[in-house]
């Protein structure tokens, strides 16, 4: 047993460095207010900031999750309600398996799908790549949660004589709403930390702008590209970027993981 | 997993049912998932043409990679490919075993629950801040403390020798090992627990120690999960892109050593793809994508299949 807890231990190691270098290594950069109001500025003019890379963020990702989360709502509802059939079994593995898709892959193909045809960078193209590359994880999620709630919910509600659809999104989908928020949150985590299927689709800029269908940065791609650069101030640039990411996650996944067992919790009571 | 009501509530026989126009309607929404799936293949397959045309096979044997010459080969990337995979498995298999049989482990959380908390925050972190962290810190570390001794006293050995470096098919496999370890324990755990309890406790009461009892009756009843769950990691190892992207120092060459610069499938297409001009480099660029995606979705695949039987076997 002392064996297991030394290998945990020791797997959780990296979790503990990752989290205090990017505490500790961009934390200086964070403290300036100009690196959350100014955008990106070439090494060597002070009051740079990563303005440009939170709006892209913002507006790639909303874009992606106007599309998936409705699709993978309803596609989740199907599974849990209507899957015991050939195609809701296959529907399961296609999302299966496209939660383990190349994310990269999902790049190349909005790069031919959008950017190709219109000639040109854009914000929407790489919303068309996260899009896909959170539909599995909301599917799955929404899937679960609405398992979760008890059938009586659902024959209370049809021997009133609600038909189907009422029952499903008016008494079902509110039951269920904590888990399949915070399913939907998590891909959102997921989907603003990527980074290939940005790094062709909406290239980077150094430009603030909230226009979609121009060229547009995310933090992921300020990490990539300024860690790599040899100037130290952008270097500090992509620790602070780092940091930003990583806070965001944890308070998504730690939040969505306090929320999920309130709803299991609540669901056993119903 | 699902809790189909149909029976429950079907209206008498005779009494036809309206349609569910509902069902039809949500049904159809269904279909983005597998619809993209096929049209992401399709997509790729169309791009991919002009290489896998002028190419041929011998695209998966060729070394030479030059985009001036218009001369491309993927051996060098699909060998970085898999000598990181299975360094990263060899590295993170035991360890993750490890963590699963202890999270699996029936009884009282609290510690244990702390643990889990943080091997699934593992998975969540971007693979970006990875990539950052292990070019600037874990590589420079790597390289003082393990590949410059390594190096010295192992130096006859095949793949150990040569000049070390920071950015090598080492460091990059260290990274991927970290990256997949919660999938690996994750998986693993579920299978592991999923083994009957029955099993467990007439062990023990033949007297059996813990250590007799996971070992000889508790891994081996999960072994077609854990083999699966191993198989689901590789597919994660195999498509990472950025965080070994910055780390495995990008020369398209088949090195002699493991502590030597390489390159992977996802990484050339993430540092090359922006700059690459004309439809053979950008094609051939796709072809290495279409490759990254069979593979990994038949990896999966197969992997999910060995998981999901292994858990019902265990049910029963």
């Amino acid at each position: 047993m002392g064996v297991m807890y030394a290998f945990t231990v020791l797997a959780l190691v990296p979790l503990g460095l990752v989290l205090w270098l990017t505490i500790t290594k961009g934390l200086p950069a964070v403290t300036h207010l100009e690196f959350f109001t100014n955008s990106q500025r070439p090494s060597g003019i002070p009051g740079g900031g990563v303005a440009n890379a939170i709006v892209g963020t913002a507006v790639i990702v909303s874009l992606a999750s106007v599309v998936a989360i409705p699709i993978g709502v309803l596609s989740g509802i199907y599974l849990a309600e209507y899957g015991i059939g050939q195609w809701a079994s296959w529907v399961r593995l296609a999302s299966d398996v496209l939660v383990g898709a190349p994310s990269i892959a999902l790049g190349l193909f909005a790069y031919a799908l959008v950017v190709v045809p219109q000639h040109h960078f854009s914000g929407t193209s790489a919303s068309v790549a996260l899009a896909i590359l959170m539909l599995p994880v909301v599917i799955r999620t929404t899937e679960s949660a609405v398992a979760l709630i008890p059938n009586g919910l659902r024959e209370s509600g049809l021997a009133l004589g609600l038909p189907r659809w009422r029952v499903s999104l008016q008494l079902i989908l509110p039951a269920a709403a904590p888990g399949v928020i915070t399913g939907a949150l998590l891909a959102v985590a997921r989907a603003a930390g990527e980074t290939a299927p940005v790094l062709f689709t909406a290239l980077g800029s150094q430009f603030l702008t909230f226009d979609p269908t121009r060229a547009m940065s995310t933090l992921p791609l300020v990490v990539f590209r300024n860690a790599l650069t040899p100037y130290k101030d952008l270097q500090q640039e992509a620790w602070g970027a780092a940091l930003v990411l990583v806070v965001m996650v944890l308070v998504i996944n730690l939040g969505s993981r306090w929320v999920l067992r309130r709803q299991i919790r609540l669901a056993r009571q119903l | 997993m699902a809790a189909a009501v149909d029976s429950a509530v079907a209206a008498p026989a005779n009494i036809p049912r309206p349609p569910d126009r509902y069902r039809t309607f949500i049904a159809i929404v269904s279909w983005a998932a597998p619809a993209s799936l096929i049209l992401i293949v399709a997509v790729l397959i169309q791009q991919a043409w002009p290489s896998v045309t002028k190419f041929g096979p011998g695209f998966f044997t060729g070394t030479d990679w030059n985009p001036v010459s218009n001369s491309f080969g993927a051996l060098p990337f699909i060998f970085g490919t898999v000598v990181t995979s299975a360094v990263a498995i060899a590295i993170a298999l035991p360890i993750g075993v490890a963590v699963a049989i202890l999270l699996a482990e029936p009884g009282a959380q609290g510690v244990r629950g702390m643990l889990g908390t943080g091997i699934e925050l593992l998975a969540a972190i971007p693979s970006v801040v990875y990539g950052i962290w292990a070019l600037y810190v874990l590589a420079p570390w790597v390289l003082l403390h393990f590949e410059i001794p390594v190096t010295d006293h192992l130096a006859s050995v095949p793949f150990l020798g040569g000049v070390p470096r920071q950015t090598s098919l080492f460091t990059a496999s260290l990274v991927l090992a970290i990256m997949i370890l919660p999938t690996l324990a994750a998986v693993s755990r579920d299978v592991i627990k999923a083994v009957p309890r029955g099993l467990r406790e007439s062990t023990v009461a033949l007297g059996a120690t813990w250590w007799e009892t996971i070992w000889r009756v508790v891994l081996p009843a999960a072994r077609a999960g854990i083999i699966g769950a191993t198989i689901l990691a590789l597919g994660r190892a195999l498509a990472e892109t950025v965080a070994v992207a910055m780390v495995i120092g990008n020369r398209p060459e088949i090195p002699h050593s493991i502590f030597s610069p390489g390159y992977t499938l996802a990484a050339v297409i993430a540092n090359e793809f922006v700059e690459a001009t004309g439809d053979i480099y950008q094609g051939a660029l796709v072809e290495i994508g279409l490759v990254l995606i069979l593979v990994t979705l038949t990896v999966n695949v197969l992997a999910l299949l060995l998981v999901r039987s292994a858990q019902t076997r265990a049910a029963l």
